[in-house]
């Protein structure tokens, strides 16, 4: 079984600083990391080899530097990386970024056949989760989003078994190989990597792939050129105002509480209806 | 099976990274393991950077490493509650190549000394804490690491995991620090615009400055306190030996605000933004505190091995040569195929034979005599000031009643033997 992850370097959003006069991101504030939910993505990969055999690559686009990223999933367990990297890429929206990127899968498809894409939900830094399924969609194959669970690989049938996270409950659905899925935080705890892929990783030199590799490649809809979005705004999201203070006794507090609940229903109701 | 590497380092600090370095040039296969996020991430010295010991290593590396400022001028302040006295030294030759030294941040510093030892063909691993020594029939032979799979061989194992050397106390190299063989410094990092620190400090944008605080700023306790300019921060911090903290029921963090609010030193560091509060412990026990520095397949250097002149606030530059020296030590022990205790112990002799344990040697009863005779910094720094102040101020006293009021207030506060006594006791130590 061959799974592509595909992965991102992205800065940490935790460290980030937004510069307040022009509320952009100061990247340079920030260190550059994968993106925590394509670490999953890698690591779900993991737990499908260990059950089913096969290899695993990992694809990213980025600057050169972005072979951090592939060398941090080896860590986790991929047995290979790709990254392609041009100037031809370089101000990509989640169209042409998706546009690129299935082009590299077009290509590492010719050298193994893919049976399955993973992607995380979303990046941290763009938060749209327009990627996976741009991809998913280019290729022609089914994306299942919010996954939360790779209950079941059949590789006779050709066929898996997922739960997908939904605004309640959760979904079970059937696809078929070959599929990409989009991955949610809760759908595995990364382990500690092992001794031996540290040192893997540390010695790994990812595949380079430009522009001048692909074939077929239609160059007006990579990068900037092939970017339709265009950036109206970015501000600084208000602060939520502060919820209303229950105060006094403890006696006092419990019966205000109860109140509140009894008067909006539906939010005691709504959680039975989950149980 | 676990890999087997020619030579495993323990810590990519100044002294594992020259280790790794200097071993990977010569070709030998090197695996370079750090605990922290990155290199650097976890290290902490006040911020000066010695020339001449890196440059062995990288010749010209000023051209290309993430350096703050070259030091032009070194100030030394004795300072008591409400004055100071100063002197110093302040010289154009050091703002040019191939300069004196260089103040540095070590997150970035480190970082990028680390990525020259990889480039050479060192593997770098991070996050990775190695707990334990593998040892064979009395023979250091690999590490174990605290992930799963973790062992991992080696000839030879180079101990640079820092002050606290716990891998080289499970070898029994090492006893557990009195508290007088330690100093624990804690220092903060404060954003602060160029132009003020130009400004306030009197330089040129690539020029720095350092300024060594004794007296007040610990209190009159044993230690000192510094504050170093960076190219858009200062970087201030108070270090005393923990025994003396101990004695003085002193916390180290409300020293350091001692010293920051301190009306000599708030000045400097208006409208500044605290950026980084770092903490660490400094071997400052010297010469009689190295412990068995090599044995069979293993060495130990830098701060692990107690490198460090606390009376010139030398310590990276120790730990960069003692990695060098390890370093020549292990290519020379591979082309002999002999990796036993008395083939490394090259080492030792190397490091004897250096300016490392010279200078060690030659201080060996400073910290000693400083620490059971308090009078140093808590009487002497005072009465400085109190001279300098009586002898400046114009009050209509001729000046040679001013000397012999000055003289006859020093003998009589310490008494005429003692003062003697204590600069002949201080003369010793440090000669």
């Amino acid at each position: 079984m061959h799974i592509v992850v595909c992965v991102k370097q992205v800065p940490d959003t935790k460290i980030i600083k937004i510069n307040p006069k022009t509320n952009t991101l100061d990247r340079r504030s920030a260190p550059a990391i994968l993106n925590p939910y394509d670490a999953h993505a890698v690591q779900e990969a993991v737990s499908i080899r260990e059950k089913n055999g096969g290899t695993i690559s990992v694809l990213s686009m980025g600057p050169p530097q972005a072979t951090a990223v592939i060398k941090k999933s080896i860590e986790i367990g991929a047995d290979r990386g790709y990254l392609i990297t041009d100037r031809a890429f370089a101000g990509a929206d989640t169209l042409a970024t998706s546009y690129a990127l299935s082009k590299a899968l077009e290509k590492i498809n010719k050298e193994i056949p893919v049976d399955m894409v993973i992607c995380g939900k979303h990046a941290i830094d763009g938060d749209t989760g327009q990627v996976g399924p741009g991809i998913a969609r280019r290729m022609d194959i089914p994306p299942i989003t919010n996954v939360i669970e790779v209950s079941e690989v059949n590789l006779k049938e050709k066929t898996v078994l997922i739960k997908r996270k939904l605004s309640s409950g959760y979904e079970l659905i059937q696809a078929e190989l070959p599929c990409l899925l989009t991955v949610e935080k809760e759908i595995n705890q990364i382990e500690y990597s092992p001794m031996p892929n540290m040192i893997k990783a540390a010695r790994y030199e990812s595949v380079i792939w430009t522009v001048n590799d692909f074939e077929n490649v239609d160059r007006s809809q990579l990068g900037l050129k092939g970017s339709p979005t265009i950036v109206g705004k970015m501000f600084t999201p208000p602060r939520p105002e502060g919820g209303k203070k229950i105060e006094g006794t403890a006696d006092e507090q419990v019966k205000q509480l109860m109140d509140i609940l009894m008067e909006k229903k539906e939010v005691l109701t709504l959680q039975s209806s989950k149980q | 099976m676990p890999e087997k590497f020619d030579v495993i380092v323990v810590g990519a600090g100044p002294a594992g990274t020259s280790c790794a370095l200097v071993c990977a040039q010569k070709g030998l296969n090197v695996l370079l393991i750090e605990r922290g996020e990155y290199p650097g991430s976890k290290n902490v010295m006040g911020g000066v950077l010695y020339r001449k010991q890196m440059e062995e290593l990288i010749p010209e590396f000023w051209k290309e490493a993430p350096l703050e400022r070259p030091v032009i001028e070194q100030r030394f302040w004795m300072m008591d509650k409400e004055s100071v006295v100063q002197f110093g030294y302040k010289g154009l030759e050091w703002g040019v190549e191939p300069y004196n030294n260089f103040t540095v941040l070590r997150a970035q510093f480190d970082q990028w000394f680390a990525k020259k030892a990889v480039e050479a063909g060192a593997l770098l691993i991070n996050e990775t804490v190695v707990t334990e020594c593998i040892v064979e029939n009395g023979k250091v032979v690999g590490i174990r690491t605290d992930r799963p799979n973790g062992e991992v061989y080696a000839d030879v194992v180079v101990l640079a995991d820092g002050v606290n050397s716990l891998l080289s106390k499970q070898l029994g190299f090492h006893k557990e620090f009195r508290p007088d063989e330690v100093a624990l410094t804690v220092m903060e990092v404060i954003n602060l615009p160029k132009e003020k620190i130009n400004d306030r400090f009197n330089l040129e944008d690539n020029q720095g400055c350092t300024i060594e605080i004794f007296g007040d700023s610990t209190k009159g306790n044993l230690g000192t306190a510094f504050l170093y300019t960076n190219k858009d921060s200062l970087n201030i911090g108070v270090g005393t030996t923990l025994s003396s903290m101990i004695k003085a029921k002193l916390k180290p963090y409300d020293l350091l605000d001692y010293l920051k609010t301190h009306p000599m030193v708030k000045p400097m560091l208006a409208g500044g933004e605290s950026a980084e509060y770092l903490a660490h412990l400094i071997p400052e026990g010297g010469y009689r505190s190295v412990p068995k520095v090599a044995g069979n397949g293993v060495v130990v250097v830098g701060d692990a091995a107690q490198l460090v002149n606390a009376i010139h606030r030398e310590g990276s530059n120790m730990a960069m040569h003692s990695g060098l020296l390890a370093a020549e030590t292990v290519i020379e022990a591979k082309y002999r195929g002999d990796f036993s205790e008395s083939s490394l112990n090259l080492y030792r002799q190397k490091l004897y034979d250096s300016f490392i344990i010279k200078d060690l040697e030659k201080y060996k009863d400073a910290t000693h005599t400083f620490e059971n005779n308090p009078q140093y910094f808590k009487e002497y720094v005072p009465m400085m000031n109190k001279a300098m102040s009586k002898f400046f101020t114009v009050d209509g006293t001729p000046k040679r009643d001013k000397q012999k009021e000055i003289m006859k207030s020093v003998t009589s506060e310490r008494g005429t033997i003692k003062v003697i006594q204590d600069i002949y006791r201080a003369w010793k130590a440090v000669k």
